[in-house]
C-alpha cells in the first residue's frame, strides 16, 4: 500500500451549543469528546499527523482539530487471481477464468498483468480505493463522537423519539477550512454560526477558524479555554486578597467548579456582619462554599474574616448591585444558620438520642438509635482489649460517651440543612456543652476518614468509636444482604472499609479483624435487631475488608501484586503485623536466594496438588524412609530451620526469619536434582510428599512464597 | 435581551399584586391559558391538576396560573423571615417545549423589571422530583445574584409513566423575587398593595397554622382521614376499569385525583407534628404514589391517549 495523494491538511473548528449543562460534568465531557474524536479519526486512517484540542464551557462542548489530511489517501491494492497456467491458453490467450477475474475486479483485460507469488506465477489486478475526504468522513464521525459521550443522566426536550443529551442541544458549529460541514446533530443543521454569553454577547456570530471563533467570543464574553478562566479567577481572587490584606481560604474543587460555572468569570467581595463570626467557622465555610459557591476569607493569623468572594458571569458590578444581592442572600443564610445553632442547643446534645429512633437507617436494621447501642459496644470492646494489651491512651468511659453522642446531630436542625456537616456539628455543639476535648472531638471526627487523602480521628477515642460505626455498618448491611456489587454501594461499604484499614495501619492499631467482626456481629445479635451473622457471612466480611487492605498496600503503600498475596496468604488478621511481613518480604526479596526458591515452593505446591495431598494436614515423615542423601539433608535443613523460624517470627523479626527460609534453597535444589518424588514404592513416595508438605506448611507462615513472581511480575 | 420595560425602581420596586398581574400579562402573551389556584390544599404547583394531569399525553397546551402552597413543616409562626408555612408559586406549563424557551423566561425577567445586564443570572443543575407524585424531570434553578428564583424544568416523567411530548414546567417563588424587587430583608414587610403589606394580610394565618400543625393537630385523625381519602380514591381509580361509554367519560377520575391530594397534604401535616418514622414516611409516600401513578394512567386512558413507550437506547 501506499499514498499517492499529496498531502493538504486542513483545520476543523466543532462547536456543541446546549443550554447549561452541569458544571460538574464539564471536565469528563470535555476530555470524552477529546477520546472519542481520536478514537474514530484512527479508525479513519486519519489520526497520524493529528492534534485535537477540546474545550467547554456552560452552554458549549468544543473541538479544535488541526492537521487534519483533506482527504484520506488513495489506497493502491493489488489483487492476486489465477495462476498463469490456468489464466492462459496454449497460445498465450487470456482464458474463461482471466476474463472472469477481470471483469470481477472492475479493469479491462489488457490491464491485467503477473505476479511471482510462492505459489508461482499469478495473475494481478490494480485497484485503487479512492480516499473519502475529510468532510465526508467528519460527517459520519462527528455525530458519532458526540452521541458516545456519557452522561450520568440525559434526558429528553422534544418527546420520546427526540434526541438525548444531558441537556437541549441548541445549535451546532462545524466548520472546516472555512467552510461550513454539511451535518448535523440532535436535528440540528450545523453551520458557521455560534451564539456568545447571554448576556454580555451577540446570539448570532459568524466564524471562520478556530482562532477567529476563540477572539469573536472572548469579545462577545465567553472565554472558551477553561485554563484561561480559571487563572483569570486566580489572579482576581489574589488580587481581592491583597487589597483587603487578607487570603483565601483554599478550596481545589470550588477553584474548578466555578471555572465550568461561568463563560465569563469575575470575582467580586461581599462583606457580612462581623457578628456572624461568633458562629463556628466550619458553618460559616459551609454556607458560603456549599450554598452559594463563595470562597471565605481569612486574617494572617488564620481567622475568618468578614468578607467573602464569589465568582460571577458578568464582566463587572460597577453599582454594587450584583454585590448587594449576593450580599442580602449570605446575610438571610447566616441567620438560618443562627437560628439553628441556637434553637439546636437549647437542648443538650444527649436529649436528641431518643430523636433518633425516628431516623432510620437501613430498614431491617432499625434506626440510628438502635445503631448506636451497637456502635457503643464495638467501642467498649475495643477500648477494653487496647487497655488490655497496655495501650494506656485507651479510654473506655470516654469511647462509650463519645459512640452515644456522635450520632445525636443528625436529629439537630443544622444537620438537616447542612447534611455535609455531621459530626462536625455534633462535635461543636458537644464542646459548646462542656464535654471534654476528647469526647467533643471524637464525635467531631468520626466519619473520619472520608477517603485515602482524609485524615484519620485526632485521637484514640475518635479511632475507636469511627472503627466501631464502621465496622457496624459493613456487619449490618452484609447480614441483611446489602452487599455491594459493581457501582452500587448505597451504604458506601467500600469506603467504610478503606477507613477501617486506614485507621488501623496509620494508628498501628492491634486488632484481629475476624474478632473485631466476631465483636460486631454479637453487637447485632444482643442489641436490636438482634440478628445474627452467619459464619460464612462472617467471612465475606473478612474478605471484603482485606479487599480493601491489599489495595491500599498495593496502589498507596506501592507493594507488588504478588507480594501483597505471598503475605496475605500467610494471613493477614493483624494489618498492622501483616504490614511488617510485607515490609520483611520486600527487603529480602533482593537477594540472590530468593526469587529461585520462591519458583521451588511453586513446584512444591504443583505437586502436592497434583498428588492430592493437603498441606494442613500435620503427618510426620519417617527417616528410615529416605534413601538418598539429599532427601535426608533437606529434611534436618528443614528441621533446623523451622526451629530458628519460629523463635524469629514469634520476637516480630521477619526479615531474618526469612532470611533463614531462603537459606534452604541449596537444600532444596539438591533435592531436586538428585530425588524422584513420584517413586514407585507407594510408601517412599508418600513419604516424600509429607517432607514437601511439612517444608511449605513451616515456611508459609511470613509470606507464601509461592505466590511470588508470576505473570505479573514478568 | 430586550428589556424595554424600565420598571426597575429599587426603592419601590413591584408590589407582590402587581408582579402576580405582570407575570400573568407576559404569559397570556404567550399564549397561556391564565388558570386559577387549585382549591384542594397543595404543597406545589406541580399538584395542581393543571400540571400533573395536563403533561400526559399528546395535546400541546400552556397554562399559568399562581398557586399558594402549603407546606406545613416550613411554617415557623411567622417569626422567620424567609420560611412560610404557606408560599406562593407562579407556575406555567409550556406544552410543547419551545425551543427558545430559556430566551421566553430570560424576557419574563425583563417583564418585571429585572434589568438582565446588570445583573449575575446563572442556571445551576437542580433536577426536580416528586417522590409522591412519581414525577420528576431535568433542570436547573435560577439563581439571580445568588437568590434563587425560579425552578426550571423540563418533565421527564408525571404519574410514573414517560412523557411524550416534553412540557417545561416554571415555577416561580414570588415571596422571593418581589422581597428581591423590593429590596426588603423580611417577607412580612413586602408592599403587597399600595397600602397593605404583605405581614397585614398573612402573618395572622401563617401564626395560626403553624400553631395547629406543630401543636394542635390531632394526629389520630388526620392519620383515619387520610386512611378514608386513600380508600376512596383506590375504589375510584379501580372501578374506572368498567366503565363503559357515556360513563366512561363522565367516570370520575378528577375526584379521585382529589383524593390523592388531600392524602398528600395529610401525609404532610403529619410529617410536622412528628409522628411518622423515617421507614414509615418511604411507605407512606409510596402508598400515596401509587393512587397518584393509577389515577394518572387511568386518566390518559380515559382521555384516549396511550402510555408512551421508549425504545432501549442511550
Amino acid at each position: 500500500m501506499k499514498a499517492l495523494a499529496k498531502e493538504k491538511r486542513v483545520e476543523l473548528l466543532f462547536e456543541v451549543g446546549c443550554e447549561e449543562i452541569p458544571a460538574g460534568m464539564l471536565p469528563k465531557a470535555e476530555e470524552e469528546l477529546r477520546t472519542n474524536i481520536e478514537k474514530l479519526l484512527t479508525a479513519e486512517n486519519l489520526s497520524e499527523g493529528v492534534t485535537v484540542e477540546t474545550f467547554s464551557a456552560p452552554r458549549r462542548l468544543t473541538a479544535w482539530v488541526r492537521g487534519l489530511l483533506a482527504k484520506q489517501p488513495d489506497v493502491e491494492n493489488e489483487v492476486t487471481g489465477p495462476p498463469k497456467s490456468v489464466a492462459y491458453d496454449a497460445v498465450g490467450a487470456p482464458t474463461r477464468a482471466a476474463l472472469s477475474f477481470a471483469e470481477k475486479q472492475g479493469v479491462h483485460v489488457s490491464d491485467l498483468y503477473l505476479v511471482q507469488t510462492a505459489k508461482g506465477d499469478h495473475l494481478a489486478a490494480k485497484q485503487i480505493r479512492r480516499g473519502r475526504t475529510a468532510e465526508q468522513i467528519l460527517q459520519a464521525i462527528l455525530p458519532r463522537a458526540v452521541h458516545d459521550l456519557t452522561w450520568p443522566r440525559s434526558m429528553a426536550w422534544t418527546g420520546l423519539e427526540g434526541p438525548r443529551f444531558i441537556r437541549p442541544i441548541r445549535w451546532t458549529v462545524a466548520v472546516l477550512n472555512g467552510k461550513p460541514v454539511k451535518l448535523s446533530i440532535a436535528g440540528i443543521p450545523a453551520g458557521d454560526t455560534t451564539r456568545g454569553h447571554r448576556f454580555l454577547g451577540s446570539s448570532a456570530i459568524r466564524v471562520k477558524s478556530f482562532a477567529d471563533y476563540e477572539k469573536k467570543l472572548r469579545s462577545n464574553g465567553v472565554i472558551v479555554r477553561p485554563s484561561e478562566r480559571e487563572d483569570k479567577i486566580a489572579k482576581e481572587l489574589e488580587a481581592h486578597a491583597k487589597r483587603g490584606a487578607f487570603r483565601v481560604h483554599e478550596d481545589d474543587d470550588l477553584r474548578k467548579l466555578v471555572t465550568y460555572l461561568n463563560e465569563f468569570p469575575s470575582v467580586i467581595q461581599g462583606n457580612f456582619d462581623p457578628a456572624y463570626l461568633s458562629l463556628p467557622d466550619e458553618i460559616l465555610v459551609t454556607v458560603m462554599r456549599g450554598h452559594q459557591k463563595y470562597f471565605a476569607v481569612e486574617k494572617k493569623n488564620g481567622e475568618l474574616a468578614p468578607h467573602f468572594l464569589a465568582v460571577i458571569n458578568i464582566a463587572k458590578d460597577t453599582k454594587g448591585i450584583v454585590r448587594a444581592g449576593h450580599e442580602r442572600v449570605l446575610r438571610a443564610r447566616f441567620a438560618d444558620a443562627q437560628f439553628f445553632w441556637e434553637s439546636d442547643q437549647k437542648c443538650r446534645l444527649a436529649d436528641y438520642l431518643p430523636k433518633l429512633e425516628r431516623v432510620t437507617y437501613e430498614s431491617r436494621l432499625g434506626s440510628y438509635r438502635d445503631k448506636v447501642e451497637r456502635v457503643r459496644a464495638i467501642a467498649r470492646w475495643l477500648t477494653e482489649q487496647w487497655f488490655n494489651l497496655g495501650i494506656l491512651q485507651a479510654h473506655v468511659a470516654e469511647a462509650d460517651r463519645a459512640a452515644e453522642l456522635a450520632k445525636c446531630d443528625l436529629a439537630t436542625e443544622m444537620v438537616r440543612e447542612f447534611t455535609e456537616l455531621q459530626g462536625i456539628v455534633g462535635g461543636l455543639y458537644a464542646r459548646a456543652q462542656g464535654e471534654p476535648d476528647e469526647v467533643a472531638d471524637a464525635v467531631y471526627d468520626h466519619y473520619r476518614p472520608v477517603g485515602l487523602d482524609d485524615p484519620i480521628p485526632r485521637n484514640l477515642t475518635g479511632c475507636a468509636v469511627a472503627l466501631a460505626d464502621k465496622l457496624d455498618s459493613i456487619v449490618g448491611c452484609f447480614a441483611v444482604g446489602v452487599v455491594p456489587t459493581g457501582s452500587s454501594d448505597p451504604y458506601a461499604l467500600r469506603r467504610a472499609a478503606l477507613g477501617i484499614v486506614k485507621i488501623i495501619l496509620d494508628k498501628k492499631l492491634p486488632i484481629s479483624l475476624s474478632l473485631a467482626i466476631g465483636a460486631a456481629s454479637k453487637a447485632l445479635l444482643t442489641h436490636k435487631p438482634k440478628r445474627g451473622v452467619t459464619p460464612t457471612q462472617e467471612t465475606q466480611i473478612l474478605e471484603f475488608i482485606l479487599d480493601r487492605a491489599k489495595f491500599v498496600f498495593r496502589e498507596r503503600e506501592g507493594f507488588g501484586y504478588d507480594e501483597v498475596s505471598a503475605v496475605f496468604r500467610a494471613g493477614a488478621d493483624d494489618l498492622v503485623d501483616a504490614q511488617k511481613r510485607l515490609l520483611a518480604l520486600k527487603a529480602i526479596r533482593k537477594s540472590k536466594n530468593f526469587e529461585p526458591l520462591a519458583v521451588s515452593f511453586k513446584r512444591i505446591r504443583k505437586i502436592l496438588e497434583k498428588a492430592n495431598v493437603p498441606v494442613g494436614e500435620v503427618r510426620s515423615v519417617n527417616p528410615e524412609l529416605f534413601e538418598n542423601g539429599a532427601e535426608r539433608e533437606l529434611h534436618a535443613a528443614v528441621r533446623e530451620a523451622a526451629s530458628k523460624v519460629q523463635t524469629l517470627k514469634r520476637s516480630g523479626k521477619y526479615q531474618e526469619a526469612l532470611e533463614v527460609i531462603a537459606g534452604l534453597r541449596k537444600s532444596v535444589d539438591q533435592f531436586f536434582d538428585g530425588v524422584m518424588v513420584m517413586a514407585e514404592n507407594e510408601a517412599v513416595r508418600k513419604n516424600r510428599l509429607t517432607l514437601l508438605a511439612e517444608l511449605l506448611r513451616e515456611f508459609t507462615t511470613v509470606a507464601d512464597f509461592s505466590e511470588i513472581g508470576g505473570e505479573e511480575r514478568r | 435581551m430586550k428589556a424595554k420595560v424600565k420598571l426597575e425602581k429599587r426603592i419601590h420596586g413591584l408590589t407582590f399584586q402587581d408582579l402576580i398581574l405582570k407575570l400573568s400579562q407576559f404569559w397570556v402573551k404567550q399564549g397561556c391559558v391564565l388558570q386559577q389556584p387549585y382549591d384542594v390544599e397543595v404543597g406545589a404547583g406541580t399538584m395542581h391538576p393543571e400540571t400533573f394531569l395536563r403533561v400526559l399525553g399528546p395535546e400541546p397546551y400552556r397554562v399559568g396560573f399562581v398557586q399558594p402552597s402549603r407546606r406545613p413543616a416550613d411554617g415557623r409562626y411567622g417569626e422567620n423571615p424567609n420560611r412560610l408555612y404557606k408560599h406562593s408559586q407562579f407556575q406555567v406549563i409550556l406544552k410543547p417545549s419551545p425551543a427558545d424557551v430559556q430566551d421566553i423566561y430570560l424576557d419574563s425577567l425583563g417583564a418585571i423589571g429585572i434589568n438582565l445586564k446588570e445583573h449575575d443570572i446563572r442556571f445551576e443543575e437542580d433536577n426536580w422530583e416528586s417522590p409522591t407524585l412519581g414525577a420528576w424531570g431535568i433542570g436547573w434553578q435560577i439563581l439571580l445574584d445568588g437568590l434563587e428564583i425560579t425552578q426550571f424544568t423540563y418533565f421527564q416523567q408525571s404519574g410514573g409513566m414517560d412523557l411524550d411530548p416534553i412540557s417545561v414546567e416554571l415555577t416561580y417563588g414570588l415571596e422571593r423575587i418581589c422581597a428581591f424587587l423590593q429590596g426588603v430583608e423580611s417577607v412580612y414587610d413586602l408592599r403587597w398593595s399600595a397600602d397593605k403589606s404583605y405581614g397585614d394580610i398573612r402573618l395572622r394565618e401563617e401564626q395560626q397554622l403553624s400553631e395547629y400543625s406543630f401543636n394542635r393537630s390531632d394526629a389520630s385523625a388526620i392519620r383515619a382521614e387520610f386512611e378514608l381519602h386513600e380508600k376512596q380514591a383506590k375504589e375510584i381509580v379501580e372501578g374506572f376499569r368498567d366503565s363503559t361509554g357515556k360513563d366512561r367519560v363522565r367516570y370520575p377520575l378528577l375526584a379521585a385525583y382529589d383524593h390523592c391530594l388531600k392524602c398528600s397534604h395529610l401525609f404532610n401535616m403529619m410529617d410536622a407534628r412528628g409522628v411518622i418514622s423515617t421507614t414509615e414516611r418511604a411507605a407512606l409516600m409510596g402508598r400515596v404514589r401509587t393512587v397518584a401513578c393509577r389515577t394518572a394512567a387511568a386518566y390518559l386512558e380515559q382521555i384516549g391517549g396511550t402510555v408512551p413507550r421508549r425504545e432501549a437506547r442511550i
